[in-house]
């Protein structure tokens, strides 16, 4: 796991990257598969994971976490509770009980579709995406898409980690992408 | 708008406390900041129980009602004649949120609980933060093959047919104390699920706890004697 190198290195960050386990060919051959349920196992660097983002996003008038199914569930709602906003679930299709909108988004062969209630969010208001990684960026652009679509201010997106080579951080509409960490 | 309150919620505030049917308050939102469309969130006809009904503590009524009066119904999701118990209403809410982890964690604190055990894909939004609270981990039990790694599993009947739900192996050492968390418990296929995978382990299941109890689906008695905690029974 590379850290990301610059200014911003905190020390947090190394014991953040040495908890996430790579496990190749999953979910097919010639993927290294970064595995953040080995970070869930360390207390100390889940909360610093928190933690980090909590730091940034705290005091910036962010009301909306919006979070990515599955593992955006995960890392979404401890930055919504500690930031004081709510925490709004982007799901798979039918999955979400009550009238929804919906965003169809390419995937490598294909196309899937996140959802998101009607009423969740109100226009205007300002918003975070959270996801544990972003790849080629299709879901965190489809997750953008149905925010903007219910009138909310994309503030910025945050995963914990980046897979640069996918340049999945062109793919976001012009939104800021914040994440702790590479891989290449 | 649409009406989707068919259901009445009741609070328990300890799992022996009975059902309680009583008509109940209407519940006094912060409707200023809600848009039309939202509020078929806040339903005016959703009912809460009389403070004098309950016997515990004034804070802890007033968390409880927060929490019940935020969870939607709706009706025949994801079939005719299911009334099912969103909680994504909950989440919009976040001083209900944060009353609702607060509430779990005051009795999980202290207790020796190293593991917190959350079931796909609820149990992930309410589980992580009472890990956190707690300095437990955080063990997420997952639909078939979105582990990466190696998994036991366990199989658990459905109404129609059966499913299965993993858990990563050396996620959790034998011994270490767990609490299984979800959204809900209805027929209690899953949790027993959740907790037969961690037994199979090792671990001991201090407790189960959820949001929301069924309490006509005796999902309780699935539990093989393991307690279960929850905050709020639907009727």
């Amino acid at each position: 796991m590379a850290v990301r190198e610059g200014k911003e290195q905190d020390p947090r960050i190394p014991r953040i990257a040495s908890s996430i386990r790579v496990v190749p060919d999953f979910p097919k051959k010639g993927i290294m598969f970064q595995d953040i349920t080995t970070l869930l196992l360390d207390p100390k660097a889940f909360k610093d994971t928190v933690d980090l983002f909590v730091e940034r996003y705290t005091g910036r008038d962010i009301s909306v976490v919006a979070g990515v199914e599955a593992r955006g569930f995960i890392f979404g709602p401890p930055i919504a509770l500690a930031i004081g906003a709510k925490f709004v679930p982007l799901r798979k299709p039918k999955k979400l009980p009550g009238e929804v909108i919906s965003e169809n988004y390419v995937l490598e062969y294909g196309t899937d579709c996140l959802e998101m209630h009607v009423g969740a969010v109100q226009p205007g208001e300002r918003a975070l995406v959270v996801d544990d990684l972003v790849a080629t960026g299709g879901t965190l652009c489809a997750a953008i898409s149905l925010l903007e679509r219910a009138g909310a201010e994309v503030v910025e997106c945050a995963c914990v980690i980046e897979l640069p080579e996918l340049k999945g951080r062109e793919r976001l509409n012009g939104k800021n992408l914040y994440i702790l960490m590479e891989s290449h | 708008m649409h009406l989707y309150f068919f259901g009445m919620l009741s609070l328990s505030f300890l799992h022996k406390v009975p059902l309680i049917r009583s008509p109940l308050l209407p519940q006094p939102s912060s409707t200023s900041r809600l848009s039309p469309s939202l509020l078929c969130f806040h339903k005016p006809s959703f009912r809460l129980p009389s403070i004098r009904s309950m016997a515990s503590e004034g804070a802890e009524d007033h968390r409880l009602k927060r929490i019940a009066s935020t969870i939607r119904v709706i009706p025949d999701f994801p079939k005719p004649g299911i009334l099912f118990q969103d909680i994504t209403t909950l989440l919009l809410e976040p001083e209900a949120f944060r009353d609702t982890i607060d509430m779990l964690v005051e009795r999980y604190r202290d207790k020796g609980i190293s593991v917190v055990a959350g079931v796909e894909a609820r149990g992930f939004i309410f589980g992580p933060p009472i890990a956190l609270a707690i300095g437990a981990k955080f063990v997420p039990l997952r639909k078939p093959k979105k582990l990466p790694g190696e998994v036991i599993s366990e199989e658990y009947s459905l109404e129609y047919g059966t499913d299965k739900m993993e858990m990563h192996v050396g996620a959790v050492q034998a011994g270490e104390r767990a609490l299984v968390v979800d959204d809900l418990i209805a027929t209690g296929g899953t949790l027993a699920a959740a907790m037969r995978l961690l037994e199979r382990v090792g671990a001991e299941v201090v407790e189960c706890a959820c949001v929301i109890e069924l309490p006509e689906l005796k999902g309780r008695d699935k539990l093989d004697g393991r307690p279960l905690f929850v905050l709020v029974k639907a009727a």
